[in-house]
């Protein structure tokens, strides 16, 4: 019998369901439980904001402000964040070859996060300095945690890049702690920014989103070296392929995709592990497919989880970070006893 | 076709391969044998470059040592003796890994690389598993798949390690006589290691004994399977007659030891 297989790739069929499911978030995000819109009007006026295209979406002029001030930018931020996560830990994951890595493994949580106390410590009037700051400790974090794994260890191997991290992680994150009893004030500010935030508006979107692309198409072109790197570094090398390059190059892109999404939502966690393990699970385990299908499921999952987190305490809102953890702890135990499972 | 000299391993604080000299040609089979822990995997490495080494090897008259990662693979196909199978992974993509060398670094695979691919799977019966993922498949069905990614990376030397311990008479034979026929066929250069002294000595032109590192016999079959080295180095009673066809025929004997 002729071999009818073919190699794996994101069939056409996965893509457009999935693009389905985040455009149906998107405007279950813009609709927000507004009992006077009706979903058609959100979906005539989405139309009508595209370029070189008008529609009368029959909204009200203080209905379309709302909608493209507040909730747009809102809805957009939670969801190239969310891509950008679940991407980069799908990617973590691949170079790791563990299941359980997500994007903050190299230090870039603990670095943003102590570059983003000492901005609101010690700047606290200027607002805009969170961002940047989170988003050069990121980096920071990933790089210390690399240059020390590197020479600590034999020259790219991934234990002690782990080990680095993690070594990385605990000490920026005890000065990140000491630097925040200066200012007890403040610790209200310092957590809620730990916790997430995607409220921040168009200039956080437009803010990322160069870093966004750039990570983006990087990280999507690598999937067919992430599938030969998952025979680990000797059989790839075996191939022909330099480990150690290509890993390189995946970890710069992952954590500068990864220092995008903390720069404006801050650490929001478990969406860089729940999301790539779901599409695993139903489209199959090659990364050029769990690549692309993270990147628009980890879109909708945190437009979802934003929504929930507005809707569910209104008026009063819960951090994102608590949503995606209440669903993303369940779920990491449940991964954890499958892949138990798988290796048994 | 390949060559080495004064070939030397070091593991840790231990010296596993020992000053060893080898030299095949091309279109020949060289069998590697050995007891436990002799350094036969050790030596395929170091050949493959995937081991930090002294000593020269030398392919197809070029030293090894100069050649870019790519052109290696595309000189030398290796399986290894307990591969990394990643068990999301289908078979099909599985062995189409071994088309890694021809493909650019940021490509994708062309029709060529996916028809060799299924060609290959086809002949070693794998074709109706080629969409099942490798971790579901039987420790012979898996060994016949890293055997298949080796073979789709058309290379004109073949270093394979114990490829044929987990499969059946059946397959055994078929996969000894597939790699037979295309040594035969394009001139492939075939080095493996074997455990089974009957087999090595039915298929390969030269044997080598290994043993706690050094090359302590090579030559035809018959040089190298007697009943003295055998029992020396292997710490084994065995009896050795010439089989139908007058290669050896290595016998277990009850009682010995
Ligand atoms: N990473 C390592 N560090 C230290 N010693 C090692 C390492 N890898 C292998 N060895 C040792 O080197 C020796 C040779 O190992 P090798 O795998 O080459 O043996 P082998 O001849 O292939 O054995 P087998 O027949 O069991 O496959 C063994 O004694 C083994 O314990
Ligand atoms: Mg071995």
């Amino acid at each position: 019998m002729a071999t009818q297989a073919g190699p794996s790739r994101a069939r056409p069929l996965w893509v457009a369901g999935a693009l389905g499911v985040l455009a149906a978030s998107m405007i279950a995000g813009l609709l927000d439980g507004a009992a006077d819109i009706s979903p058609w009007q959100v979906v005539l006026q989405a139309v009508d904001w595209l370029p070189f295209v008008h529609v009368d979406s029959g909204l009200a002029p203080v209905e379309q402000g709302l909608l493209y001030e507040l909730r747009l930018p809102r809805v957009l931020v939670a969801a190239v964040v969310g891509g950008l996560l679940a991407m980069a830990g799908a990617a973590y994951q691949g170079v790791f070859r563990n299941p359980l890595a997500d994007p903050y493994l190299l230090g870039a949580a603990a670095g943003a996060g102590l570059a983003a106390t000492v901005a609101i410590v010690a700047l606290p009037a200027v607002a805009q300095s969170i961002p940047v700051a989170a988003f050069i400790g990121a980096v920071g974090g990933v790089f210390l945690a690399y240059m020390l794994g590197n020479t600590a260890g034999r020259a790219g191997g991934t234990a002690t890049l782990v080990l680095a991290g993690v070594a990385v992680t605990s000490f920026l994150t005890a000065i990140q702690t000491f630097v925040q009893q200066f200012k007890v004030e403040e610790l209200q500010r310092i957590y809620s920014w730990i916790l997430g935030d995607v409220g921040g508006g168009w200039d956080q979107l437009w803010l990322v989103l160069p870093y966004a692309v750039v990570s983006t198409v990087l990280l999507l072109l690598h999937g067919r070296m992430l599938d030969v790197l998952s025979v680990g570094d000797e059989e790839a090398t075996s191939l022909g392929l330099r480990a150690a390059r290509v890993r390189f190059a995946v970890l710069l892109a992952a954590s500068l995709a990864t220092a995008a999404a903390v720069a404006v939502s801050g650490l929001i966690g478990f969406v860089g592990i729940v999301v790539p393990h779901v599409v695993r699970r139903l489209a199959g385990g090659s990364y050029r497919i769990v690549l692309p299908l993270s990147l628009i499921g980890g879109a909708a999952f945190l437009v979802l989880a934003d929504l929930v987190a507005r809707t569910v305490l209104a008026p009063a809102e819960l951090p994102i970070g608590v949503v995606t953890m209440f669903v993303g702890a369940p779920f990491f135990v449940a991964v954890l006893r499958m892949t138990r499972r798988a290796v048994a | 076709m390949i060559e080495t000299r004064g070939l030397s391993v070091r593991l840790g604080e231990r010296e596993v391969v020992r000053d060893v000299g080898l030299r095949v040609r091309r279109g020949e089979w060289l069998a590697i044998i050995g007891p436990n822990g002799a350094g036969k995997s050790t030596l395929l490495k170091a050949v493959m470059g995937l081991v930090a080494h002294r000593g020269d090897v030398t392919l197809s008259g070029r030293p090894a040592a100069g050649l870019k990662p790519r052109e290696r693979a595309r000189l030398l196909a290796y399986a290894p003796q307990t591969p990394a199978l990643p068990p999301d992974m289908t078979v099909f993509d599985y062995a189409l890994l071994g088309r890694t060398p021809y493909i650019p670094y940021l490509g994708r695979e062309s029709r060529h690389d996916r028809d060799v691919t299924a060609s290959v799977l086809d002949r070693l019966d794998l074709g109706a598993l080629a969409a099942r993922p490798v971790g579901e498949l039987s420790g012979g069905e898996r060994q016949r798949v890293v055997l298949a990614r080796a073979l789709v990376q058309q290379a004109p030397v073949l270093l394979l390690d114990e490829p044929t311990t987990a499969l059946d008479l059946g397959h055994q034979q078929q996969v000894l006589e597939l790699v037979d026929r295309l040594r035969r066929a394009d001139g492939l250069t075939v080095v493996t290691t074997l455990h089974d002294l009957t087999v090595a000595g039915l298929y390969a032109d030269a044997l080598l004994l290994l043993a706690d590192g050094r090359a302590v016999a090579s030559g035809d079959p018959a040089q190298v399977l007697t009943e003295e080295l055998v029992g020396r180095h292997f710490d084994a009673h065995v009896k050795i007659e010439p089989g139908p066809d007058g290669r050896p025929v290595v016998l277990l004997v009850r009682g010995g030891s």
